[in-house]
C-alpha cells in the first residue's frame, strides 16, 4: 500500500480548534489563511505582533495564533507604528477593512506609508461596512445601492469612492502596494505571493508595504458567493484595476 | 576664581515643562509620541533632540489621535511611553485613554491645562480636573491622575506615574497647568527611585514557546462584561487603598480648610500662613492624586472643621468632590478665577477674614 503524504493542512499560525465565524463565501476566511500560511512559510509566527481593526476583521485575533493588540476604529497603523518604533525586532502587521483603513483611518494611514514605518498592511475591500450591516463606504463604487445610498451612490450626495493602492503608492515611504484579489484560483495565488511579498520587504527592512484585497460581502451585497465574485469582476476590477502599483525592490 | 564655579547644589533652574520632559527621560521613557500644542510645546521640543540623541524612540505625530494611539501600540510590548498634550487636544485623546483602560495598558500622558471650552486660550487652568478624572472616553474607567504644585513636583511626579501606571497597569495622567509649564524653579532630578515592573506576563513580545496572548476590549457577552468590569474596578479600589496622596497643613484645629490643587495652592498655603497671624485657624489640604481623591481624609476632617473652601482656576469643579467626601457635615464653598492666574494670596486672606467676621 501506498504511502499517504499530506499535501493540504490548517496553517500552524491559525488557532487550534478555531472556526471562523465569517459568513458562508465571504472572502476575509480565504484572506486571512493566506496570511496564516506567509506566517508559517516565512516562519515568523512567533516573532509577529497584529494589530487587529474594527469591522469585521476584529475577530482575526480570534483566529491566529500570534500576539495581538485590538486598535480603536482606524488607528491600527498608529498602533503599529508604536510596537514597531518600542520593538523593531518584530514582525508588526495590520489587517484592516476598507473602512478602518481609508476612511476613518485615512489620516494614520497615509501618515504611516509617508513616514516609511517598516510594517506590513493589509486592507480588505469590500466596498462596505460589513459588520454594521452594509451601509455605503469609502470605496463604495458609483451607482451601488447600500442601506445608506437607497438609490445607489451618487456624486453629489457622496462624492467619489478612493483608489487605496493608488494613493498608497503616491507616498515616497511607501516600499510596496498592490492590490489583488481573490476571485479565482490564479488570483488567491497572485494574492498570497503579494502578501508574502509585503512581509519580506518588512524583514528586510525596506518601508511600507501594502496590500490590498478586492474582497466579497455576500450577506450584504445580498448575492451568493458565486455571483458575489462574479461582481467583484465585473464591477469593482474595471475601478480598482489588479497590479502592483509600486515597488521599490523590482530592480534589485 | 575656581570657588565660585564650584557647584554647591544638585538643582537647576528649569520651567516646569522641562523637568517633566527631563524626568521622563530619567525614569526611562523608551518611546515619545507628540503633537505640538501651546502651553507644553517644550516637551516634546526637548524630547525631539534627547531621544534621538539617545537613540530612543520619537515620532512627530500627524494628529494627538495618532500620538496616543502611538503610545497605546507601544506600551502594548511592556515599553515605557508617553504622549503630552493640552486641553482642547487631550479632549482627542478621550477615546484611546478608554481603551488603554480597558486593555490594562500603561499609557502615561502629560496634561498641561490651558482655558477651554474650545479653543479657548492659553493662559493656565484648571478646567479640565473632570476631563481628567471623570473623562469623557466610554464606559465605567479610571485614570489615575497625579497634580504636581511646583516645579520640583513635576520632575517627582513624572517618576511616579511612570511607575504607578505600569504597577496597576492603568492609564495615567500628570495633570499640569501652563502656569506650572511655563515657570521656572530650581529643581534636583533625582535617580527615578522606582523599581522597574515585570511585564513579562503580559506584555506583547511575539508568541514565542507559549500560546499567542491578545490585548483587546471586545466582550461580546454580557456576563463577560460584568465580570471583567467588576474586576477592573477592584483594581480601583486597590489603587484607592494604597496611591492616595495629599498634602495638609494646619488642619487638626482648622475652622476653615482651603482644598486647592496643583499652582493655586500655593497662595492658598500663603493666605493660610498671614490668616493664622491673624488667629483665623485655617489649613490647607492639597490632593497630590486626584483620582484617587483623598475623599476619605476630607471626610475625617469634616467632623471638626467649620467650612471647606476649594480654590480653584475653573468654574468649580473639584468642590464637587469635596461636597461629596463632606456629605452635608460643614459648609462647602467656591472661591475661584475661571481661567488665569489663580485667586490671589490677598483675595483668599480677604475671604478668610470675612468668614472669620474680622472685617
Amino acid at each position: 500500500m501506498a504511502e499517504l503524504t499530506q499535501v493540504f493542512k490548517v496553517p500552524e499560525s491559525i488557532k487550534k480548534g478555531s472556526k471562523f465565524s465569517f459568513c458562508p463565501g465571504c472572502d476575509h476566511g480565504v484572506a486571512v489563511r493566506l496570511v496564516a500560511e506567509v506566517l508559517d512559510e516565512l516562519g515568523i509566527r512567533d516573532n509577529s505582533i497584529l494589530v487587529a481593526s474594527i469591522g469585521c476583521s476584529v475577530t482575526l485575533y480570534d483566529f491566529l495564533e500570534v500576539d495581538s493588540l485590538e486598535a480603536p476604529h482606524g488607528r491600527a497603523l498608529a498602533e503599529a507604528t508604536g510596537i514597531k518604533r518600542a520593538r523593531p525586532d518584530k514582525v508588526v502587521f495590520t489587517y484592516q477593512g476598507d473602512g478602518d483603513f481609508a476612511s476613518i483611518g485615512m489620516a494614520e494611514s497615509l501618515h504611516c506609508a509617508l513616514r516609511g514605518e517598516n510594517v506590513t498592511a493589509i486592507c480588505i475591500n469590500n466596498t462596505t461596512y460589513g459588520m454594521t450591516g452594509g451601509q455605503l463606504g469609502p470605496t463604495t463604487l458609483l451607482g451601488q445601492v447600500t442601506t445608506t445610498s437607497p438609490t445607489g451612490r451618487n456624486i453629489d450626495y457622496y462624492g467619489y469612492p478612493v483608489k487605496i493602492a493608488e494613493h498608497i503608492a503616491l507616498c515616497d515611504g511607501t516600499a510596496y502596494s498592490a492590490r489583488v484579489s481573490l476571485d479565482s484560483v490564479p488570483n488567491i495565488k497572485k494574492a498570497k505571493a503579494a502578501i508574502k511579498k509585503a512581509f519580506e520587504n518588512q524583514l528586510n527592512g525596506v518601508g511600507f508595504s501594502f496590500v490590498e484585497i478586492l474582497s466579497t460581502c455576500p450577506t450584504n451585497w445580498k448575492k451568493t458567493p458565486q455571483q458575489a465574485h462574479a461582481r467583484v469582476r465585473e464591477e469593482m476590477m474595471p475601478v480598482y484595476k489588479l497590479g502592483v502599483y509600486k515597488d521599490i525592490t523590482e530592480n534589485n | 576664581m575656581t570657588e565660585c564655579m564650584e557647584k554647591t547644589s544638585e538643582k537647576v533652574l528649569t520651567k516646569g515643562n522641562y523637568a517633566i520632559a527631563n524626568a521622563a527621560v530619567k525614569a526611562g521613557c523608551e518611546c515619545y509620541f507628540g503633537y505640538p500644542i501651546t502651553p507644553q510645546s517644550e516637551i516634546g521640543e526637548f524630547m525631539s533632540g534627547k531621544m534621538q540623541e539617545l537613540k530612543r524612540a520619537y515620532v512627530s505625530a500627524e494628529s494627538e489621535l495618532a500620538a496616543i494611539n502611538m503610545v497605546l501600540g507601544a506600551c502594548s510590548t511592556g515599553a515605557k511611553a508617553m504622549t503630552s498634550s493640552s486641553s482642547c487636544a487631550v479632549a482627542l485623546m478621550q477615546e484611546a485613554l478608554s481603551y488603554a483602560a480597558a486593555d490594562e495598558l500603561p499609557v502615561v500622558l502629560v496634561s498641561v491645562m490651558r482655558g477651554g471650552p474650545g479653543l479657548g486660550n492659553i493662559y493656565p487652568s484648571q478646567g479640565d480636573y473632570n476631563q481628567s478624572t471623570i473623562g469623557g472616553g466610554d464606559g465605567d474607567y479610571k485614570l489615575i491622575v497625579l497634580a504636581p504644585s511646583t516645579v520640583q513636583e513635576c520632575a517627582d511626579l513624572t517618576y511616579k506615574a511612570f511607575y504607578l501606571a505600569h504597577k496597576y497597569k492603568n492609564p495615567t495622567i500628570l495633570l499640569a497647568d501652563g502656569l506650572l509649564g511655563q515657570m521656572m524653579e530650581p529643581v534636583e532630578f533625582k535617580k527615578y527611585p522606582y523599581p522597574e515592573v515585570d511585564n513579562s506576563d503580559w506584555a506583547l513580545t511575539g508568541a514565542k514557546g507559549r500560546r499567542a496572548r491578545v490585548i483587546r476590549s471586545y466582550a461580546p457577552k454580557a456576563e463577560n462584561q460584568c465580570e471583567f468590569l467588576k474586576r477592573l474596578h477592584a483594581k480601583y479600589d486597590l489603587i484607592a487603598q494604597n496611591e492616595t496622596d495629599w498634602e495638609e497643613i494646619n488642619t487638626e484645629d482648622a475652622d476653615i480648610i482651603l482644598v486647592s490643587f496643583g499652582s493655586p495652592a500655593r497662595n492658598a498655603k500663603s493666605a493660610m500662613r498671614k490668616a493664622r497671624e491673624m488667629g483665623i485657624k485655617v489649613g490647607v489640604l492639597r490632593p497630590i492624586t486626584l483620582f484617587p481623591f483623598p475623599s476619605k481624609r476630607i471626610s475625617e476632617l469634616a467632623n471638626t472643621a467649620k467650612k471647606f473652601i476649594s480654590v480653584e482656576v475653573n468654574m468649580g469643579q473639584m468642590i464637587r468632590d469635596v461636597k461629596l467626601a463632606v456629605n452635608g457635615r460643614a459648609q462647602v464653598e467656591l472661591l475661584n478665577r475661571p481661567v488665569g492666574t489663580p485667586p490671589s494670596v490677598e483675595e483668599i486672606v480677604e475671604k478668610l477674614k470675612k468668614e472669620s467676621g474680622i472685617v
